[in-house]
């Protein structure tokens, strides 16, 4: 039955829209009439599950009919290994069941949309639509449910997290049925991830490029963050990478300030580059941050960099998914390594039951294809638990991840060949974490000391030593077949006799700890603490 | 100055016991070990000498020192380092390299700016040492 405009005006004409209750009368008025205004947030009210059984619509009836009817719910579906595959946390608002509230995320992150459309029928539909095919409830938390949708691949641009991200998590996270969802995993397919290249470099390339093997990187971020000059800024870079760094950084907030702007930042640095790599004979890179207003701006930054010999630049999350991956194929052309800092990322990873997780964020990242990537310390200042660390570890560093729920991965990935990223830890980490560092956290990997390595009491390149001792010390005695993690403070201070600034460091920062309880861990583990 | 490339250069020289270790962590981990010297330690030199192959088939690490000593006894001041090479799939790299001989004495690098406009500076790096021909300069 087709209505138009008018038909629709008279019929709501003749409802107090606010009375609409559960009374069956007057909702068998408002299905006869071709119009049920009330939308989700009225039919909680009314009780869902009444009305699934009393909806007798048939498919093409006009008016709203529940999605889990519209062909939204099929749990006899077999996923294709041609599927993206999406597990999400919802948590349904009272009386709606999970199956609805799945199968309403289906279908408003697919084709529909809250009624009936007559033009579906001009459409092969059923091939477009999401599925919701498995709602499982959460251990422990009853309001909560992973509900598990499959993607057919037609729905998606190749090449572009723009369009993945639009179609999956751009219209449904403010409905009114839920309480609440969290994106949790994707499984994205071979057939989609070979619509992109991935990291302009990788991690074995990025090794090879800077002759380093065999043990993970160091950085620093430069610090203060804000309020140096560029001669003063360009000094910390200098001492940092004397000392013995890998790397330094800019952090995200300095882009191009009256206080140091960036053509002046980017000349200082890389003098303190070049001196550094001079004195140690090893390369140096310094994270030159190109993050812009716009694309000509940072295209433009991103060119002097590389004119200025930088082997590294640097984006910031803020910068969005388009920019992100435009950065990408710049830095392929031309030689240059990406560093990403996920600026802002917070605001939507860390709450457990709403936005979405950071695994999920990984692996848009490693499609867009970024070298490096901040993925959490596990024993620094800032959220992430262990297991979930290391899930987005293996996530960023694998080829083959399989389906974990202890590190909380809810399906296999296979990247099918595409080169890994190297993740960064940084904040609140010091040189005397070493041990649970290296075993946390493995090789191929950045620890990025800021605090604990410019706040060394013997300065900036003693800071850098300090770390870079300890570092190769942990790393020889692991390799030794030594209960590293055990016996860590014994090895550091051991290594400390011969170098006067770890045993400085050990002794300001040996004792810190940042041990709070975490807003997120996976669902079948309790949370170890440090 | 002491040049810092390889992995364990921020501590004092590893001994021929320390040397077997990591040699036999290596051969255990699957990796084969090879050995490679330069005299000419520029950064960017990637191509070192090599030791002969790659050890594919030794699987004892003393047979491997033996190696490593050989080439130390021969070229007792260049730069000498021992690599192992993982060939497993994905990685297809090197797992790790460090140096296990250096000269008595390491006079570094001349690092030479040439101004250019906009205050941009061209940088190069000369080792010192590689001013004399190869062979000479240690």
């Amino acid at each position: 039955m087709l209505y138009s405009k008018r038909d629709r005006s008279i019929a709501l004409s003749g409802f107090d829209l606010k009375t609409i209750g559960p009374t069956p009368c007057i909702r068998s008025a408002l299905t006869l009439s071709g119009v049920r205004f009330c939308g989700f947030g009225s039919r909680i009210g009314v009780g869902m599950e009444v009305e699934i059984d009393q909806v007798e619509t048939s498919r093409w009836g006009a008016g709203v009919i529940p999605y889990t009817k519209m062909g939204f719910w099929q749990p006899d579906y077999e996923p294709k290994d041609s599927d993206i595959l999406a597990a999400f946390r919802i948590t349904p608002q009272p009386n709606v069941p999970p199956e609805e509230a799945g199968a309403a995320v289906a279908g408003e992150s697919s084709t529909a949309t809250w009624t009936v459309v007559w033009t579906d029928r001009l459409t092969s539909y059923e091939h477009y639509q999401a599925k919701c095919y498995r709602v499982d409830p959460v251990p422990g938390n009853p309001e909560q449910f992973i509900a598990y949708i499959a993607y057919d691949l037609d729905l998606f641009e190749e090449g572009s997290i723009a369009n993945m991200t639009s179609s999956i998590i751009g219209n449904v996270f403010g409905f009114k049925a839920l309480k609440a969802l969290r994106l949790e995993d994707l499984r994205i397919p071979p057939h989609y991830t070979k619509t992109f290249q991935g990291p302009p470099h990788g991690i074995v390339m990025e090794r090879e490029y800077l002759n380093k093997f065999g043990r993970p990187l160091l950085g620093a971020t430069i610090k203060p963050k804000l309020g140096l000059s560029a001669r003063n800024y360009g000094r910390v870079v200098y001492e940092g990478l004397r000392g013995g760094l890998d790397f330094t950084k800019d952090d995200e907030n300095i882009n191009s300030q009256p206080f140091m702007r960036w053509r002046d930042r980017f000349l200082y640095c890389m003098e303190g580059v070049q001196m550094a790599q001079a004195e140690t004979g090893e390369i140096k890179g310094h994270y030159l941050n190109i993050t812009a207003g716009t694309m000509e701006e940072m295209y433009e930054r991103a060119e002097f960099a590389k004119k200025l010999g930088s082997v590294v630049v640097m984006i910031d999350l803020t910068i969005g998914y388009t920019a992100m991956t435009s950065m990408s194929k710049w830095c392929r052309r031309n030689g240059v390594l990406l560093h990403l800092h996920r600026a802002g990322h917070s605001t939507f990873t860390r709450q457990k039951s709403h936005g979405v997780n950071f695994r999920v964020l990984a692996k848009w990242s490693r499609l867009i294809g970024v070298d490096h990537i901040h993925a959490g310390t596990i024993v620094g200042k800032l959220e992430g638990d262990p297991n979930s660390v290391q899930g987005y570890y293996d996530t960023l560093r694998l080829d083959k991840v399989s389906a974990n729920p202890v590190r909380g991965l809810y399906f296999d990935q296979d990247w099918a060949s595409m080169p890994g990223v190297m993740p960064v830890a940084s904040g609140g980490i010091h040189a005397g974490q070493m041990h649970q560092l290296l075993h946390y956290l493995g090789d191929d990997v950045i620890f990025q000391f800021g605090g604990g390595t410019i706040g060394h009491p013997m300065g900036i390149a003693a800071g850098a030593s300090a770390n870079r001792v300890a570092l190769e010390a942990m790393v020889k005695a692991r390799n030794e077949g030594r209960d590293f993690l055990q016996e860590g403070e014994v090895i550091l201070r051991k290594a400390a006799q011969g170098s006067p600034e770890l045993e400085a460091a050990l002794d300001v920062w040996g004792s810190i700890t940042f041990d709070y309880e975490s807003t997120d861990t996976p669902d079948v583990v309790a949370t170890p603490s440090f | 100055m002491r040049i810092t490339q390889g992995a364990f250069s921020f501590l004092p020289d590893l001994s021929d016991e320390e040397i077997l270790a990591q040699v036999s962590y290596s051969l255990n981990s699957g990796w084969s070990v090879s050995v490679e010297f330069t005299d000419d330690p520029h950064p960017r030199n990637t191509y070192w000498s090599m030791w002969g192959l790659p050890m594919f088939d030794l699987s004892e690490p003393a047979g491997v020192v033996e190696e490593i000593n050989r080439c130390r006894q021969t070229y007792p001041n260049h730069y000498i380092r021992v690599n192992a090479f993982d060939s497993s799939y994905g990685r297809q790299t090197t797992a790790l390299s460090f140096i296990v001989n250096r000269p008595a004495d390491e006079p570094g690098f001349r690092l030479s700016r040439s101004e250019g406009h906009d205050r941009r500076i061209n940088y190069s790096i000369t080792s010192y040492a590689s001013e004399k021909p190869s062979g000479q300069r240690y």
